[in-house]
């Protein structure tokens, strides 16, 4: 996809471009407020990463000015300043995903890309399917194979989750944020322990198992061989 | 001269110019009360002389019409002798005096009503005299008039002393004023200036200085506490970012150092893609750790720093809890311990919910990591004595007594946790989250197994 990189730091924006393009995306560079204006107001792009400090324009005005022009594009936040009310600010001016620096670029990679899919949902889904796993959002349901699967409220979310974001890579710190709501780092595999959860009662009694580790990254559900 | 300048200073000082105004407007009151005072008092002396000229002269008139001239002149004669306030002159037509003890009619206009103010001459004490008198004149007809008057002498110098003491009172007034103000704003100005000796003190970088306190518990006294207790404040800032920056230097210089040594060493060698992917991997987690460590320090400084103080919420610490003890609940299990949590519901704190995960998180770590296999661990949130209380148990080995305040410091780990993953800044959080939240913090024996227990205050 094509992504709008506005980023001050050179270095570090010349990390990110390669680092993007070597994933397969194809990334410009704006390295002030008002270059990256002009250049997002091209419509072209599929996903902006937005530094918070930049010159001329700061990235809150560039969102703000952005959204007041109708412009949809998903816009991730980079920023140095990484307290709750920092976030708060960024998504309000109209920021869809908060990251703070420093960061894991596997975690920025998994955050666009999970951003860019909800900007396309194909309509409202209430039923979901990755393989012969399946989950309806109505009747709280999931299937594999035909056969229920009995899941606690938040296996249902964590689940739901993955399933929104199949075939992606989705990092401990996405889940953390979207299914429990906490912007903090626990010390211990907390996620893990509830992956392996997960697993159990939807992978194991299978043959092909679906909820992958991406050994530095985080998990992603997906078919085998796909 | 240095009185000078500080006579000047005091000049220039709020203190004095209130005290001036006061002072003003003092003094007009205090002249306008005995302008009054004097007023009334001379009013009524002067009544009291018309009226008993007035009394005198009916009495007089009833003579003459009684008795005739010869009889009023006979009166005239005998009071003459007897009253020494009282004035009479009886003349005739041709203005020669008849009776009474006056020597001539006084060369003064008659005013409206026959009242007459005039001087005469009186005999005091073989000398003889200037004094005032005030009468009235009564025509008797046929040319024939009389006058009766009074001294009022002694009532004009009574007068007279009155003003002049009722000014002197005035001058005194507005002198007391002016030294009292003075003496205030020179107070003043010393503690102010006792005020501003500290501040330059502590500017120029005595941080350990403080206001001196009277102990009179006045507006001054007030502030210089408060002053004094926002330089504790601030002391303790400084003093808590030092210790930061040093413990930075300490600790996070050795992992800095193995991370350098590493790439170097990786590099001298013949070492092979694997190896330097390898190490460059090992790099990439250590970088990790060291990041950890960092956003721990800067959430403890955040939290003991007050910055947040504003940011301050109710929330639902019940729901928190127990979304917290859902998230444990598997990680104890994968352990073999078990997760007991009783949530008293509906309990709600004022503070950062964010912060309080993360505490809770901590302390819900270590639980888990110094428990061993088959551990019991107690999440218990309740209300004592109105004041809610977060207890959290585990049957590890416990912390010994000697070493429980020591482990809430900053990168204190003990012997027994060397050789485990972590930052030794974990509880240092949880004591500057406890703070934030105006909370008790207490570690005590679960026998066997460590206990901490959040106080908060009454909600």
């Amino acid at each position: 996809m094509r992504i709008l990189v506005i980023e001050d730091d050179k270095e570090a924006a010349g990390y990110m471009l390669k680092g993007l393009s070597e994933s397969g995306h194809v990334a410009d560079h704006a390295a002030d407020g008002e270059d990256g204006l002009a250049l997002a107001g091209e419509g072209s792009y599929d996903v902006l990463i937005v530094d918070r400090m930049l010159p001329k324009l700061d990235g809150l005005s560039v969102v703000e000015k952005l959204r007041s022009e109708g412009q949809q594009v998903p816009i991730l936040f980079l920023s140095a300043l990484g307290e709750v009310d920092d976030r708060v600010k960024g998504l309000k001016a109209g920021g869809d995903d908060y990251l703070v620096k420093p960061y894991a670029f596997t975690e920025l990679l998994a955050r666009i890309e999970a951003l860019v899919r909800r900007q396309n949902p194909a309509e409202v889904e209430t039923n979901f399917k990755v393989g012969d796993l399946e989950l309806d959002l109505l009747s709280r349901q999931a299937t594999r194979a035909g056969t229920d699967i009995q899941l606690q409220p938040r296996e249902f979310r964590l689940l739901e989750y993955l399933m929104r974001h199949a075939g992606q890579i989705v990092t401990r710190t996405m889940l953390l944020e979207n299914v429990w709501d906490y912007h903090f780092d626990p010390q211990t595999n907390v996620i893990d322990v509830h992956i392996s959860r997960l697993r159990t009662k939807i992978d194991k009694d299978f043959d092909a198992p679906l909820l992958h580790t991406v050994r530095g990254a985080g998990y992603c559900l997906r078919e085998s061989g796909s | 001269m240095n009185l000078g300048i500080n006579l000047s200073r005091a000049i220039r000082t709020t203190a004095f110019r209130m005290s001036l105004i006061y002072l003003v407007l003092f003094g007009v009151s205090v002249f306008l009360l005995l302008s009054f005072i004097y007023w009334w008092t001379a009013g009524i002396t002067t009544l009291q002389t018309d009226d008993t000229i007035d009394a005198e002269i009916t009495g007089l008139s009833e003579q003459y019409r009684a008795n005739g001239l010869a009889g009023l002149a006979n009166i005239v004669r005998e009071r003459s002798q007897n009253e020494r306030q009282s004035l009479y002159l009886l003349i005739d037509p041709n203005r020669k005096s008849l009776a009474g003890n006056l020597n001539a009619w006084p060369e003064v206009e008659t005013q409206e009503g026959g009242w007459l103010d005039f001087p005469y001459q009186r005999p005091v004490s073989g000398k003889v005299m200037t004094h005032e008198a005030r009468g009235r004149h009564l025509l008797l007809g046929n040319g024939f008039q009389l006058l009766v008057g009074r001294d009022i002498h002694e009532r004009m110098r009574i007068e007279k002393i009155m003003r002049r003491s009722l000014l002197w009172a005035v001058v005194l007034t507005l002198a007391l004023g002016l030294i009292g103000g003075l003496f205030m704003s020179r107070n003043l100005l010393r503690r102010v200036e006792a005020i501003n000796r500290t501040s330059r003190d502590i500017m120029a970088g005595d941080l350990h200085q403080r206001i001196p306190v009277t102990g009179g518990d006045d507006e001054l006294d007030q502030l210089a506490v408060n002053l004094n207790e926002m330089l504790e404040q601030i002391e303790r800032l400084v003093m808590g970012m030092r210790q930061v920056t040093e413990n930075i230097a300490h600790d996070l210089r050795s992992p800095l150092n193995r991370l350098r040594s590493r790439l170097e060493v990786t590099l001298m060698g013949d070492a092979s893609d694997v190896d330097y992917r390898d190490a460059l991997q090992q790099t990439i987690d250590e970088t990790a750790d060291l990041l950890e460590t960092f956003n721990a320090l800067l959430n403890i400084a955040q939290a003991e720093s007050g910055q947040l103080e504003a940011d301050k919420k109710d929330f639902n610490l019940s729901a928190l809890v127990r979304n917290m003890a859902e998230l444990y609940e598997p990680v104890a299990e994968e352990k073999r311990m078990t997760l007991t949590s009783e949530v008293a519901p509906g309990i709600t704190v004022f503070g950062n919910k964010h912060l309080m995960s993360q505490a809770l998180s901590n302390l819900l770590d270590n639980a888990v990591k110094y428990s061993p296999s088959g551990g019991k661990l107690m999440l218990v949130l309740r209300l004592n004595e109105n004041r809610p209380q977060l207890v959290i148990a585990d049957s590890g080995a416990g912390i010994a007594e000697a070493d429980r305040v020591r482990v809430l410091d900053r990168f204190v780990r003990l012997e027994a946790s060397r050789n485990s993953p972590g930052s030794g800044l974990g509880l240092s959080l949880v004591k500057a989250v406890a703070q934030l939240h105006c909370a008790d913090i207490e570690l005590e024996d679960n026998l066997p197994g460590l206990r901490v227990v959040l106080t908060f205050e009454e909600q």
